[in-house]
């Protein structure tokens, strides 16, 4: 009932509606993928290495002559799922620790220091260890990124219910007989969605930054899964004679976190009132 | 222990508050922002209680309802003797938690002074009022939804059918309020505790709820304990009146005599800075006063409280010996007590 007039004036700004348009095109192709790819993204033709943009291969071949576009198209599927996992993680994670830290007082220092401590790492760096200690793997570098991006949350979480939680709202569903569980359950988390909604779109930028970042310095998934990540990193060393190997899914990740960057602060200046009127 | 008949000798009260004190440990020491406080309310019946902001009226209720934080470590004590539907007397202080929260927006409820900040923003009225019925009578989502638009046309709520789906800013500050009433009053307490209920609304919405919450009263036969700074209200919705101030009671009495003839100082100064009365006053004798009358000074710091009476800074009738000690409640008449040793010379000459 609420969501239509709130989704029009969303997309009311120009590029908000262009990142929109653009991450339905992605996921469609994603989710599409082996109906718009006339090519298998793992069938190599050694005669066909590195051949330039045609016709026939709308992106080129990488060094062991598979068609670019077809990976491109099969790896949005990786990426994008990969960064999914990662922002849905992380926000269930994050929501949880913020939403106990911030309302019962006593657990929040303790909680909060961990937080801290996980935050003083740089994001990548605690990525790779992670990684590293727990093995290349799909999963594992989806461990690693929730890992990475959860106190993120928590703190933005913590720092909503810290003040929801004073609201006058809370004592009258108290003094109402409700139990703690349900007021946190039902009555504050509903109130925290605009934050947590807007760092689900960033941490999903993020995420395939990360993962792109990860796979380039090879402690991301495993090579044979093409994810835009992996086919940078294999195309590097051919970057000097056949540019398109690097090129398209670099554009790829480029206009992906763009876009969801773009329409996460279309969120964000949305829900927040003090932004409201320069709209 | 029995219900004590200490201002009130009628039939067993709805709630017997005896010797309640509520004090926060701070880092400039121990505040008594409730002391030695005692007052009853008979079933269906009003009491208000009347002070300036800081007099300890919102502790007394909190405290009553168990609403303090956690975190501000108050040190409650004292009895207060609730007697509950079924017919058994509970002291609300003592009770524990799951028992209370069954008391809790069912025999005993609650309405708070900002219907702007009181509802929450993300459900739906009819969803609120739907929480205290599902919880508290076990009914499932449709029979509480059903029950909270019967409960919208009872605050007289216009259009409830399409009201049970708006959002409480689509609401004005009256209908909030009404709507506040609505979820109190949802499992038909016996008891409404309503801490200034009409402060944050204008002079029409104000008449406006309170007439509706005097209708609920006579329908249902709830006791109101109604805490408020507005003598006009209390003057015309109240049963009995215990005014407070810093944290004690200094003066309790059924409401027609208060008027009447109000025997502590600080009652007699509430009273004369009443518009009306101001008007009245200059009727009656002298020239027209030109300006309101006013209690001169503030109260007292809660740290560091007058030796002896505390009212005594500011009272014009104060002599030496109202520093020496905190005088004691004492009888005044029938059903009236009040705390000025110098209730006598205190009592209006000519009245």
């Amino acid at each position: 009932m609420k969501m239509p007039p709130m989704l029009r004036q969303l997309l009311h700004r120009r590029i908000v509606l262009v990142a929109a348009v653009v991450l339905l095109i992605i996921a469609v192709l994603a989710i599409g993928a082996p109906w718009f790819a006339s090519f298998d993204p793992n069938d190599t033709a050694v005669l066909q290495r590195l051949k330039g943009p045609s016709s026939e291969h709308l992106m080129g071949t990488d060094e062991l002559g598979r068609d670019m576009y077809a990976r491109i198209v099969h790896g949005a599927r990786y990426s994008l799922a990969i960064a999914a996992l990662t922002a849905l993680g992380s926000v269930i994670a994050g929501t949880l620790l913020g939403l106990v830290a911030g309302f019962f007082r006593r657990l929040d220092a303790p909680l909060m220091r961990v937080v801290d401590a996980m935050m003083s790492f740089p994001d990548i760096l605690l990525a790779i260890a992670l990684v590293a200690i727990l093995g290349p793997s799909l999963v594992n570098v989806v461990l690693a990124l929730v890992l990475v991006y959860t106190p993120r949350v928590a703190r933005v979480v913590r720092a909503s219910t810290l003040v929801v939680r004073e609201l006058l709202f809370v004592e009258a569903v108290r003094a109402l007989g409700v139990r703690t569980s349900r007021i946190l359950w039902r009555h504050i988390l509903p109130n925290l969605m605009s934050p947590i909604l807007v760092q689900v779109s960033f941490i999903f930028a993020y995420a395939i930054l990360a993962e792109a970042g990860l796979s380039f310095l090879g402690v991301g998934v495993p090579p044979e899964i093409p994810t835009w990540g992996t086919m940078v990193a294999g195309g590097q060393q051919y970057a000097h004679q056949a540019f398109w190997v690097v090129l398209f899914p670099g554009l790829a990740i480029i206009f992906t976190a763009l876009s969801l960057q773009m329409l996460g602060d279309g969120v964000r200046d949305l829900l927040d009132p003090k932004l409201k009127k320069a709209l | 222990m029995e219900a004590d008949p200490s201002t009130n000798p009628r039939i067993e009260p709805r709630l017997a508050v005896q010797r309640l004190s509520t004090s926060f440990p701070t880092e400039g020491g121990l505040v008594h922002a409730v002391a030695d406080v005692s007052f009853s309310i008979a079933p269906g019946k009003t009491t208000a209680l009347v002070g300036e902001s800081g007099s300890g009226k919102s502790v007394t209720s909190l405290t009553l309802m168990r609403l303090l934080a956690k975190t501000a470590n108050a040190r409650v004590s004292g009895v207060a003797r609730f007697a509950t539907r079924e017919g058994r007397s509970v002291d609300l202080l003592k009770i524990d938690e799951q028992a209370l929260r069954a008391l809790r927006g069912n025999q005993l409820s609650m309405i708070f002074q900002e219907p702007m900040t009181s509802l929450n923003p993300v459900l739906t009225v009819g969803e609120q009022i739907a929480e205290g019925v599902r919880l508290h009578k076990g009914l499932g989502r449709s029979a509480a939804l059903a029950d909270a638009k019967r409960m919208l046309d009872l605050v007289e709520i216009p259009a409830a059918d399409r009201r049970v789906h708006e959002y409480p800013h689509q609401l004005s500050g009256g209908m909030r309020q009404r709507v506040m009433i609505a979820i109190a009053m949802a499992c038909d307490p016996t008891l409404l505790i309503a801490d200034e209920p009409t402060t944050a609304l204008d002079v029409t919405i104000q008449a406006q709820i309170l007439a509706l919450m005097r209708k609920l009263q006579a329908e249902t036969g709830m006791s109101i304990l109604f805490i408020t700074h507005n003598l006009g209200v209390v003057a015309h919705h109240a049963d009995d009146v215990v005014v407070m101030y810093a944290g004690r009671v200094v003066e309790s009495a059924p409401v027609r005599p208060l008027f009447a003839a109000p025997a502590h100082p600080y009652t007699q100064g509430l009273l004369a800075c009443l518009p009306g009365r101001a008007r009245l006053a200059g009727r009656a004798g002298q020239p027209r006063p030109a300006r309101l009358f006013a209690i001169r000074g503030q109260v007292a710091s809660p740290l560091a409280p007058p030796p002896g009476c505390a009212f005594e800074p500011r009272c014009d009738l104060a002599i030496a010996a109202c520093r020496d000690a905190m005088p004691e409640l004492l009888a005044t008449g029938a059903a009236r007590e009040a705390r000025c040793i110098r209730v006598a010379a205190a009592l209006p000459e000519a009245a």
